[in-house]
């Protein structure tokens, strides 16, 4: 079970074997947002800067940005959630993830939230 | 924060409450936008419409100065979509009205009811609101099985009649493009008739779904497509506009409109659809095939029975001929769109 980082813009980041960072939005961000009519993922290969918004996701009701949690390159994006956006609202925290970037530096990862953190942000924001 | 008479109910339906025009209003109920909109345009919705504001007017006779619409000739038993425009042919608010025979019922936006209120007191009429009432929307081709106690009337009719013991006053119209029954009743009793209806099979639904129907149904939206700064002639409200009421030129903003219709609108509202899937929200900039600005959208979003992106928005009157190739400009990239003829999902009213 690979360990998941959280930010504070309710996303999720989980670094697999390859060393890329998978990065989508959380089950409580799919809720909020509610059905998840258009997503737009940033081309692959582009640089992309901590806290930058890189790609796009819309519900019928309002649109949202994606941010880079760190700095890297983007390595792959997911298209087919492009193709059917509702996977966003099916599984958020698993086949509806965004895209995977080659971090920068990968120490910063433990500068994100833990599971424990993220779960006391909610609390907060309730 | 102000709340309707069905407050606890939505609580207690798991909704998610929003603030809209000072109430604390539910965007959608535990079902999702996307399941309520298709509830309404394939079985039957519920909404809480409550927000907006009730009014009891005596006389029509005085009225009629501040709307350009035949009131006078609104006969017992029917309802008419009208404006309240200001001098210069501005849209003040839309409402409707109906003739209950022992009075009549004005249903005007909760932003502007109390702006109407006192302007139509300013003029000297003889205004009662009935802001504690309840007023339910049920909407969608099952609305007339689920209130039998209504399905009498035809699109545009209104009465008085009992559902369920409770005193409602009942008019076959409302907000969606369905077949449906826009039903005013005392806020007390508010929470048992939609209690009722929900008993019967109606599903709730929420402003999220109300907005995405009445886009779909080519339907403005106060606020948005339409306000002070808008004249009837552009908004596509012509309809609303009686011929001889015209020729008199005995309302205000009579001047005007007559001036606009004359020589022709610099905008239109018209109706766009994009190509992709990407929304273009309101206040996206519109620009001709060739570049040059066009306008702006002043609704946007995706069309749940469509699967597609649909807007409406003023361009400039040479470019609103339906089929016209428009460009959208959403986060710096142009969008393909063609002006689109309304409404994009056909109405279904019971004449």
């Amino acid at each position: 079970m690979p360990h998941m980082f959280y930010t504070k813009d309710h996303e999720w980041v989980s670094v697999g074997d390859d060393g890329l960072a998978t990065v989508g939005i959380t089950d409580h961000a799919q809720q909020a947002l509610g059905d998840i009519v258009f997503v737009e993922l940033p081309e692959p290969g582009r640089n992309v800067a901590k806290g930058e918004a890189c790609a796009v996701v819309e519900s019928v009701k309002a649109a949202s940005d994606v941010y880079a949690p760190l700095s890297g390159t983007v390595a792959e994006v997911n298209q087919a959630i492009v193709d059917d956006p509702a996977k966003v609202n099916g599984a958020p925290e698993g086949d509806g993830w965004f895209f995977k970037l080659r971090l920068e530096d990968p120490a910063g990862l433990t500068k994100l939230l833990d599971r424990a953190a993220y779960d006391k942000l909610l609390e907060t924001e309730a | 924060m102000a709340k309707t008479p069905l407050d606890a109910l939505h609580r207690r339906l798991g909704a998610r409450m929003v603030d809209f025009a000072g109430y604390e209003m539910p965007l959608h109920y535990a079902a999702g936008i996307m399941a309520e909109h298709q509830a309404c345009r394939s079985a039957a919705a519920l909404f809480d419409v409550s927000h907006m504001g009730q009014v009891e007017i005596a006389d029509p006779a005085s009225f009629a100065p501040l709307v350009p619409g035949d009131v006078t000739g609104l006969k017992p038993g029917r309802q008419r979509y009208t404006l309240l425009l200001n001098e210069a042919g501005g849209i003040l608010d839309d409402l409707m009205m109906a003739n209950l025979g022992a009075h009549f019922q004005l249903v005007l936006n909760a932003g502007r009811k109390a702006a109407d209120v006192a302007h139509m007191r300013g003029l000297g009429l003889d205004v009662h609101p009935r802001f504690d009432r309840a007023l339910l929307a049920l909407q969608g081709p099952r609305a007339a099985a689920l209130c039998p106690e209504a399905a009498h009337l035809k699109f545009m009719d209104a009465a008085t009649l009992e559902i369920g013991g409770i005193a409602c006053g009942v008019t076959r119209s409302g907000y969606t493009g369905e077949d449906g029954f826009e039903i005013g009743c005392a806020g007390e009793a508010g929470e048992t008739l939609a209690e009722l209806l929900l008993a019967r099979g109606a599903a709730p639904a929420g402003l999220g779904a109300r907005d995405s129907l009445r886009l779909e149904a080519g339907l403005c939206l106060y606020g948005n497509d339409i306000d002070e700064s808008t004249d009837p002639v552009s908004a596509g409200l012509t309809f609303a506009l009686s011929k001889k009421r015209l020729a008199a030129g005995d309302f205000i903003g009579a001047a005007a409109v007559n001036k606009i219709l004359a020589e022709g609108p610099a905008e239109r509202l018209v109706g766009i659809r994009l190509e992709g899937r990407a929304p273009a929200r309101a206040g996206t900039e519109i620009r001709a095939h060739n570049g040059e600005a066009a306008g702006r959208v002043t609704s946007g979003l995706f069309s749940p029975t469509l699967g597609a992106p649909i807007a409406l928005g003023y361009v400039r009157a040479q470019q609103a001929a339906p089929g016209t190739a428009l460009d959208l400009i959403v986060r710096g990239r142009a969008l393909p769109g063609q002006v689109a003829p309304l409404p994009f999902v056909p109405h279904h009213y019971v004449r």
